[in-house]
């Protein structure tokens, strides 16, 4: 599903990332943990198209397309969603007209139809129970006065509402309490399935104990320093990320 | 009087050859005021630069031009504006059209509503409504310095009277659409007389529009009186063409426990400069003064206020917001004068301002005057762009960058446009501010009435 070669990028000219390479395929979870500063969500703003990293060497593949030649919009029309560290506030859009037009994209982009008013609503309830999202924050403008947790619960409410192949989720499980981390988790858990594929990005072990990853990448320094199955974010966990760094300089 | 400049002593002129006409048709009280003014008028001339509230905006290539009219109406002149019809809108509203600045005569020159609500010409009022005329007509400009409020006094003769009396509320808002037409280049001006007496309640609705491709200037003065304990908002919607000048000046003397919205949203225009002046003249008066402009191409706006405290208790609120694209330019100034009895003061005010373009300009500038110690006050203003990281997330989420600018360019326009409280009025403004920013506004595509269903 996702091909990355020999990545890397600058921001203002200061190379972040120095050279990763990645395959995801479809019905996998790839967790990719790391230290402070060691380019996971450069990354992954490269992987959704922000421009403000600058990629200067490397390929990426989604589908079988040449990733850098699609605009942002394109990628997620393509079945690509980036969960936020720090979602955006926007006032003055409000939930539902924001994720209305996303959802109607996505279906022209398909050659559906727009959902109508009240298929869209209904859509929209379903999703919002599914999250346990509280009702009153759609009719909100987008995270406008949201708290730190409701903001995650929200990009998860989205990704339930776009159904992406490919959820790259950055840092999701910062700033969340057990109760929080858990419906996030369990949004993520109900959203597998055999023909998509994601990829969560963490700091700490705790979100794998409710995301069972298939693949756990530590990144450091800008390059993937270790890959192995899921008992490596249990090595991480108990060693400290100080272990990962001896390991690289005695390389 | 041969020390004003050219530019002013134009209008004197005009004064001058206008003055025997234009007195032989209004009432002696109007009159009155017209040799002060004119004399005012000599003395300050037409705002330059140099005046500290006309700072950013250049009068010039308006106000240096030769207008072939100075509008005074003929009967026939109104059959025309009795045929301007509207294809957009459904507003349940009572509707009045005036004709450069003057009421047609073809309903009666006065109109009575429920709950004995007068709307009609000025001019004619002044007949019938003699003593409301005299107790309001000249008192809420009385002190201003603006030379243009002075031109206006001195010469303008009709425009739209409102009595609304004690007690009377009126569910459905009264809507004046204001027509410019002329075959050359015009040079028009009105004045309003709004009364709104003691708990009465009511809202007026003024829409500003250009009907012919040819340069208009026109400077229009509106008094508003508003009694203890009643409820008055008015709100003017500007739509003209690129070759239009328009001035307005609004004062709203306030009662004790009032409360009064003023709004001013200007979709269109060559030049626009609104000042609107609100004088807190009672304990626990209130006031919010909302304005919201969308300028390209070499559009300017200007919007001035002033607020002024004069009592205890009282509250106001301003917020301003504009979007600028091309070259377009434009300016706020905000003024906050608390006296120093008026304990108790709560004042805010905000000025927001997107730039689209590296060539966009907008100055804003805050002026706050406050004199008394117990005061709750707070200003801001900000100019910039749209938020990037905002148009990443809408586009992260496969809404094209069209259609995210689109979005965020009019929730930053409806933070102003909610503020309405007429709901059919609100949905109407926040379509008109969406056709608008996506270029499709025509000029009477603009227009709220349906003319055709006016009652």
């Amino acid at each position: 599903m996702l091909i990355i070669k020999n990545l890397k990028a600058a921001i203002n000219g200061k190379q972040i990332l120095k050279g990763i390479s990645l395959e995801v395929k479809a019905g996998e979870i790839h967790a990719i943990m790391g230290p402070n500063g060691s380019g996971k969500s450069t990354l992954a703003a490269v992987l959704a198209g922000r421009e403000f990293a600058e990629v200067t060497e490397g390929t990426v593949t989604y589908m079988g397309r040449n990733l850098f030649e699609m605009a942002a919009e394109d990628r997620s029309k393509e079945g690509i969603f980036l969960g936020f560290q720090y979602p955006i506030e926007i006032p003055g859009v409000s939930m539902v007209n924001f994720m209305k037009t996303a959802v109607n994209e996505h279906r022209k982009h398909k050659g559906l139809e727009p959902l109508s008013a009240s298929d869209f609503l209904k859509l929209m309830r379903e999703k919002k129970e599914f999250v346990e999202i509280d009702s009153k924050l759609t009719n909100r403008s987008v995270n406008e006065g949201f708290s730190g947790g409701e903001k995650k619960k929200n990009e998860i409410f989205q990704m339930a509402m776009l159904e992406p192949k490919l959820a790259i989720l950055d840092e999701t499980d910062s700033g969340l309490d057990i109760d929080a981390l858990r419906i996030v988790a369990n949004g993520v858990n109900r959203l597998k399935r055999p023909d998509n594929a994601a990829i969560v990005i963490t700091h700490y072990q705790r979100l794998l104990d409710y995301i069972v990853p298939d693949v756990v990448h530590v990144l450091y320094d800008g390059r993937i320093v270790k890959t192995a199955g899921k008992e490596l974010a249990l090595e991480l966990e108990e060693k400290g990320y100080e272990w990962i760094k001896e390991h690289v300089e005695e390389k | 009087m041969n020390n004003l400049p050219e530019r002013s002593e134009r209008y004197y002129r005009l004064y001058q050859e206008n003055i025997k006409r234009i007195t032989e048709n209004s009432a002696p009280f109007i009159n009155s005021f017209r040799g002060a003014a004119i004399a005012d008028f000599c003395k300050t001339g037409i705002p330059t630069r140099k005046n500290e509230s006309y700072r950013y905006t250049n009068l010039d290539t308006f106000f240096n031009h030769d207008y072939k009219s100075y509008f005074i109406p003929e009967e026939s002149d109104f059959v025309k504006a009795e045929q301007f019809r509207c294809d957009v809108s459904d507003l349940d509203a009572y509707g009045v059209v005036l004709l450069n600045g003057f009421y047609p005569t073809i309903n009666g020159k006065l109109r009575e509503l429920p709950g004995g609500i007068y709307i009609g010409s000025l001019n004619e009022a002044a007949k019938k409504f003699g003593d409301k005329i005299e107790k309001h007509y000249g008192k809420y400009v009385n002190g201003n310095s603006d030379g243009l409020v002075h031109l206006n006094t001195a010469i303008a003769s009709d425009g739209v009277f409102v009595y609304v009396p004690k007690g009377a509320v009126l569910k459905r808002p009264v809507q004046v659409v204001n027509l410019v037409e002329s075959e050359t280049d015009m040079f028009s001006q009105h004045r309003n007389l709004i009364i709104v007496e003691d708990n009465a309640d009511f809202t007026l609705i003024i829409c500003d529009h250009t009907l012919s491709p040819v340069k208009f200037l026109t400077n229009a003065v509106t008094e508003v009186y508003v009694g203890e304990n009643a409820h008055f908002d008015i709100m003017r919607v500007q739509n003209e063409h690129n070759n239009a000048c328009k001035i307005t000046h609004t004062f709203i003397h306030q009662e004790r426990n009032s409360q009064v919205s003023s709004n001013n949203i200007t979709l269109h225009g060559g030049l626009v400069r609104n000042s609107t002046y609100h004088y807190l003249g009672g304990e626990g008066a209130g006031s919010n003064s909302y304005g919201l402009f969308l300028a390209d191409k070499w559009q300017h706006v200007d919007n001035y206020v002033n607020i002024e405290h004069a009592y205890p208790n009282c509250t106001s609120n301003q917020l301003f917001k504009g979007v600028l694209d091309d070259m377009a330019t434009g300016a706020f100034n905000g003024r906050i004068y608390v006296h120093k009895d008026a304990q108790g003061t709560v004042a805010y005010q905000r000025n927001n301002n997107i730039l689209l373009t590296d060539d966009a300009k907008m100055d804003t500038k805050p002026q706050l005057e406050i004199y008394a110690d117990d005061v709750k006050c707070s200003h801001g203003a900000t100019v910039g762009r749209l938020n990037d990281d905002a148009l990443f997330y809408m586009q992260s989420r496969g809404i094209n960058k069209r259609e995210a600018l689109l979005m965020l360019m009019f929730g930053f326009a409806h933070e102003v446009i909610r503020n309405i409280k007429v709901e059919a009025l609100q949905e109407r403004m926040d379509n008109l501010v969406m056709q608008r920013l996506k270029g499709e506004l025509s000029r009477c595509a603009s227009c709220m009435v349906r003319c055709d269903k006016m009652h």
